[in-house]
């Protein structure tokens, strides 16, 4: 018997399981090499040249190089690797999720305040179909 | 003998470390926040701690994707505050109560918890802001009035331990405390949440009701709420909100027997809803008096 991925109809959403952290797993050891001063040093001076360290796919290495962050996430990059390379980048956890959300900073700050994203109508993907979102 | 008294809940949003560093923590945005911790830095205080049970997680810092234990004691003679991109947080190194922690790594691995020991470890935010909630504003040559024991838990990595298997891990290390031999008073803290998401499209999601059900239910329908299944967290209080299965590890360690001391709850700090609690044990309370 297959396991069952009860979470996979949440809209907006990855679960970061071990299929996805397989999928992910050079690209997520690439991201957390820039916690250290040294190799964010590195990575700054030649991109291209640091990248080649890592045996990731071609669409993950040139999401890493579009900084496309949606991307990085739906070929198993997870959040809190990912993450590092937006803090290389200068870019805090909130205006990541402003860029993931497609929401902008000041948008999506300004919802955090309000009270955040209700989960009425954000629970299943069926909602989102309904609503057209994608 | 040790014995453990009393818990904490708490959220340990990194961003809160970030305005106590950089002393913003008046700014109206985060005002708030803090106030909620006013009295629980009083009663930290009173409460005259030996020895704190800290159960987090690493937000893929120290742990990289080499390596994922369930569960990571730390029992290192001290654990330096991590880089985690923008340099360590400058607050004080923590220091372990090694003989208790060593004890405790016996006794779980004999009552078939077989946690992974380690013997050398940094710690991120999900340890330091809780201790910095908890005792006020320290600097790197300050020292923590009391010595902590780190259990990391893998939460990033789905799936997570279950709620039931946190309750029950608690309730081992309370029996583990329980039978060491020096006099000692021992507060665990579970961290982490409340609901938040971080990632993709519906990051932002916060569930207010689901987290005060969550803190009502904390004290008395404590055995129920630890069976909630891991889909509820991640649809409810959103994929990081998982990380609340920590807070089982913490109320498994108590008596079934408590009070609700303190609570607070504010949204947001950046992505998240801070919850926190402190529960006391009823027996230790008239013990005092
Ligand atoms: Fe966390």
């Amino acid at each position: 018997m297959g396991l069952n991925k009860d979470y996979e109809d949440i809209p907006g959403t990855f679960v970061f399981d071990a299929d996805r952290g397989r999928e992910g797993y050079q690209l997520n050891q690439f991201c957390i090499s820039l916690r250290k001063a040294p190799n964010r040093e590195a990575f700054g001076a030649d991109e291209g040249a640091y990248l080649d360290k890592y045996k990731m796919t071609e669409e993950q290495r040139q999401a890493v190089i579009d900084r496309d962050w949606n991307q990085l996430l739906e070929l198993g990059g997870n959040i809190y690797y990912t993450s590092k390379l937006a803090a290389n980048d200068g870019i805090n956890f909130q205006q990541l999720a402003g860029l993931m959300t497609g929401m902008g900073n000041e948008a999506y700050r300004a919802m955090m305040i309000a009270g955040g994203r209700s989960p009425e109508g954000n629970r299943y993907q069926h909602e989102w179909d309904e609503k057209g979102e994608e | 003998m040790a014995r453990i008294t009393a818990g904490v809940g708490c959220s340990h949003v990194p961003a809160i470390g970030v305005a106590m560093d950089s002393g913003i923590t008046k700014q109206s945005y985060w005002e708030p926040v803090f106030e909620g911790f006013e009295k629980s830095r009083e009663w930290m205080k009173a409460q005259k701690a030996d020895v704190v049970f800290l159960v987090y997680n690493d937000h893929c810092t120290v742990f990289d994707a080499t390596c994922i234990p369930t569960f990571a004691l730390g029992c290192a003679p001290e654990f330096a505050p991590a880089d985690e991109g923008w340099g360590p947080r400058p607050v004080p190194v923590v220091k372990n109560h090694q003989r208790l922690a060593s004890h405790i790594a016996h006794s779980l691995i004999l009552d078939e918890f077989d946690i992974t020991i380690m013997n050398e470890m940094e710690v991120d935010h999900g340890l330091t802001v809780p201790m910095s909630v908890m005792f006020g504003d320290k600097g790197i040559d300050d020292e923590w009035p009391c010595l902590v024991i780190p259990l990391c838990v893998n939460v990033v990595q789905y799936p997570a331990p279950t709620g039931n298997r946190c309750y029950n891990l608690g309730k081992a290390i309370r029996r583990a405390v329980d039978s060491f031999d020096e006099d000692l008073n021992v507060v665990v803290f579970g961290t982490g949440g409340m609901s938040h998401q971080l990632q993709y499209k519906r990051a932002g999601l916060i569930n207010k009701e689901w987290d005060t059900q969550f803190l009502n239910r904390l004290t008395s329908d404590h055995v129920a709420l630890s069976q909630t299944p891991h889909i509820d967290y991640l649809r409810e209080a959103g994929s990081e909100g998982v990380e609340m299965v920590m807070w089982h590890v913490m109320r498994g360690a108590l008596d079934d027997d408590v009070e609700e001391i303190h609570r607070h709850y504010h949204v947001p700090a950046s992505n998240t809803a801070v919850g926190h609690i402190i529960l006391e044990n009823k027996k230790d309370q008239k013990a005092k008096i």
